[in-house]
């Protein structure tokens, strides 16, 4: 774990100020995106797709590919992903508080890269503070040239707006933020043929990236695609950012290289269990991510690939830590109920379907369960995922519906015994369990 | 034509001006008539419909989908407890509950004193310092039940016009997702997000 930090490296040095242009620029700040003024699009395409940058919204698809996708009409446009709100993720929240310039570094970069000159930051409604901090920073930005007509004392125009949400998780999925950013219900588009890189916002081709994805671009850039692979794992490369919460005694944001275990994590890195409790359950990649277990899972590394041998993801990094006094059944009512309030209402099968769940949980949980209820779940499941595998054969226009899958595939592998007992008990075994410290 | 105060009407233009096409405005022009008038009034959505020259229907299509466009009145201090995953895990329902209990406004109500609403929200991203609550989308991370009396009594008895969220953490907060750092000046002034997109001109203040 002696891997430097790269995105958090300005926020840890100079926590006072790492959210001004000042200290910004004191510390090599918009050198990289002076540079990229110099560069042409193929060069800086190349340099990314070296680089095996992976886009860290979720998908973790690859950045440079992403952006030799962009279809050649224009204008095109570029989105910056900043509508946090899978459960158990705040890593973009800090990037965005603490240090701003270096998301804005970023998107000058991508700018060029792919021809843009019109950017929106699409910020979720309930960050308020994080969009404040944001906005002052563009201004900064502008003050001094940065942005605007011109920038950084070339011939390129770039303006960028902050755009705030308004409470809907599915603006998070591109093709909804892009029906948001049109003033639209934040309803997913099919895809094909609406993939954002050729019929995107207005129509036209677009980029969708997230925050960390673009902050990493100036150290890209600064190092050097060779030394940013050297940093993490040769198929996922660069450090990524977990966010740690639960029953951990030091829950936060870590900036870590790839390949520690999960034990190496919950453990040493975040502290280990309070009380001394027994390890129940790990969510490993925010609430849309099948559960992994401490008997199979807990030393296994940490990478997008052993995760997906397992039937996960690594997702948006949210790891969510659960510990021996958590009902199971609840945990998941609680993660089926999120996707329930949160669909969107275009497909049948996740309208219906998450709802369904969320009740028929309920009722276990509370005592009125029946013998065919896991069954039952199971059905309405293989209703929005297809065989319940993982990753989904979806019904859906999005993957919204087929996540809230997860938590019911942890119950029939892991807990199938538990859900029992509530329905022998006529209620939760668990309750009234000890208020954590 | 608008019932808006000048400066709004000011603001509404530039908002507009820094989009390719106008209807893209639809969500900051909501916020603005949310600031108005406290809440979403049909005026209010009639009033965003003409700006950006759509439907007042479909301006009600796109506020209905969104939370936080709130089409009802709402108090003047919205306390929003989240209960998903990593909030429940470490006693959000009871903070919820305590809030309710205090402050005698079940969730997704509001007081009829029109003080305070109350509402369980979906996961605010502020789970390594759950539980967290915000007033008025300020946040506020690891409340206790007994810190969430206080602040509903807080609230009451204070009445503060602009919700500062470092003012609230240090009153009635503890374990927090991140150091924050930085003191933040600015805040809310009603029950909806302190945010205004300033186009060029940077200030960190709304309030």
């Amino acid at each position: 774990m002696t891997t430097p930090l790269v995105v958090t490296k300005r926020m840890t040095e100079f926590p006072a100020d790492s959210h001004t242009i000042d200290r910004y620029e004191e510390t090599g700040g918009y050198e990289q995106a002076r540079r990229a003024t110099g560069m042409t699009r193929d060069e800086l395409v190349e340099e990314i797709k070296t680089s095996g940058l992976l886009g860290r919204g979720g998908a973790a698809f690859s950045a440079g590919l992403k952006w030799s996708f962009l279809a050649p009409s224009r204008p095109s446009y570029l989105v910056i992903n900043a509508d946090e709100s899978e459960p158990g993720t705040f890593k973009d929240r800090q990037l965005l508080e603490r240090d701003p310039h270096q998301m804005l570094e970023g998107i000058i970069i991508t700018a060029i890269a792919n021809e843009v000159h019109d950017a929106f930051i699409y910020i979720r409604g309930e960050y308020p503070k994080p969009a404040r901090r944001v906005q002052a920073a563009v201004g900064e930005a502008y003050a001094r040239g940065h942005l605007g007509k011109g920038i950084l004392g070339s011939d390129y125009d770039l303006e960028v707006t902050v755009h705030l949400g308004a409470g809907a998780y599915i603006c998070g999925e591109e093709t909804a933020l892009i029906n948001s950013l049109e003033g639209l219900r934040g309803e997913p588009r099919l895809k094909p043929p609406y993939f954002p890189a050729a019929k995107g916002l207005y129509m036209q081709p677009t980029i969708v990236n997230n925050v960390e994805t673009v902050s990493n671009l100036p150290h890209i850039l600064a190092m050097g695609a060779e030394e940013f692979i050297e940093l993490g794992h040769p198929l996922d490369t660069g450090t990524f950012m977990l966010s740690v919460s639960g029953h951990v005694k030091k829950p936060g944001n870590y900036e870590l290289p790839h390949g520690i275990t999960w034990r190496d994590l919950i453990y040493d890195v975040a502290g280990g269990i309070p009380n001394d409790r027994e390890l129940k359950a790990i969510i490993p990649g925010g609430a849309s991510s099948p559960w992994f277990v401490p008997e199979i899972h807990l030393d296994h590394q940490i990478t997008k690939d052993v995760c997906a041998e397992a039937g996960s993801m690594l997702g948006s990094g949210a790891v969510i830590v659960m510990d021996d006094t958590t009902c199971m059944v609840r945990a998941a009512e609680r993660i089926v109920r999120f996707f329930a309030h949160e669909s969107c209402g275009q497909c049948t099968p996740c309208r219906e379907g998450t709802t369904w769940m969320e009740m028929i949980l309920r009722r276990i949980e509370e005592g009125q369960g029946r013998a065919i209820d896991l069954d039952l779940l199971l059905d309405v499941s293989d209703n929005i995922s297809v065989g319940l595998g993982w990753p989904p054969k979806m019904t859906t226009i999005c993957p919204l519906g087929p996540s809230a899958v997860s938590p019911v595939l942890a119950l029939r592998d892991y807990f199938r015994e538990e859900v029992n007992a509530h329905v022998e008990l006529g209620g939760c075994p668990l309750r009234p369990v000890e208020v954590h410290a | 034509m608008s019932h808006w105060s000048e400066a709004t009407q000011e603001r509404a233009r530039e908002i507009i001006s820094r989009y390719p096409q106008k209807r893209s405005a639809v969500m900051p022009l909501l916020y603005l008539a949310m600031a108005e008038e406290g809440y979403l009034t049909n005026e209010g959505m009639k009033e965003v419909a003409d700006w950006v020259g759509i439907t007042p229907a479909q301006v009600q299509a796109v506020a209905s989908f969104y939370t936080m466009y709130k089409r009802k009145r709402t108090g003047k201090y919205l306390i929003s407890c989240c209960t998903s995953i990593s909030c429940m895990l470490l006693g959000g329902d009871d903070v919820l509950h305590a809030v309710e209990d205090e402050s005698g406004v079940p969730h997704g109500e509001t007081g009829a004193d029109g003080l305070l609403s109350v509402e369980h929200v979906e996961c605010i991203g502020a789970c390594g310092g759950a539980p967290a609550v915000q007033v008025n989308y300020e946040l506020i991370e690891g409340v206790t039940p007994d810190k969430a009396r206080d602040l509903v009594r807080w609230l009451g008895s204070a009445q503060p016009e602009v919700v500062n969220t470092d003012e609230m953490q240090e009153l009635f907060g503890g374990v927090r997702s991140f150091d924050w750092a930085i003191r933040d000046e600015s805040g809310a002034v009603g029950p909806y997000p302190a945010f205004q997109p300033l186009g060029t001109v940077g200030s960190e203040g709304n309030a």
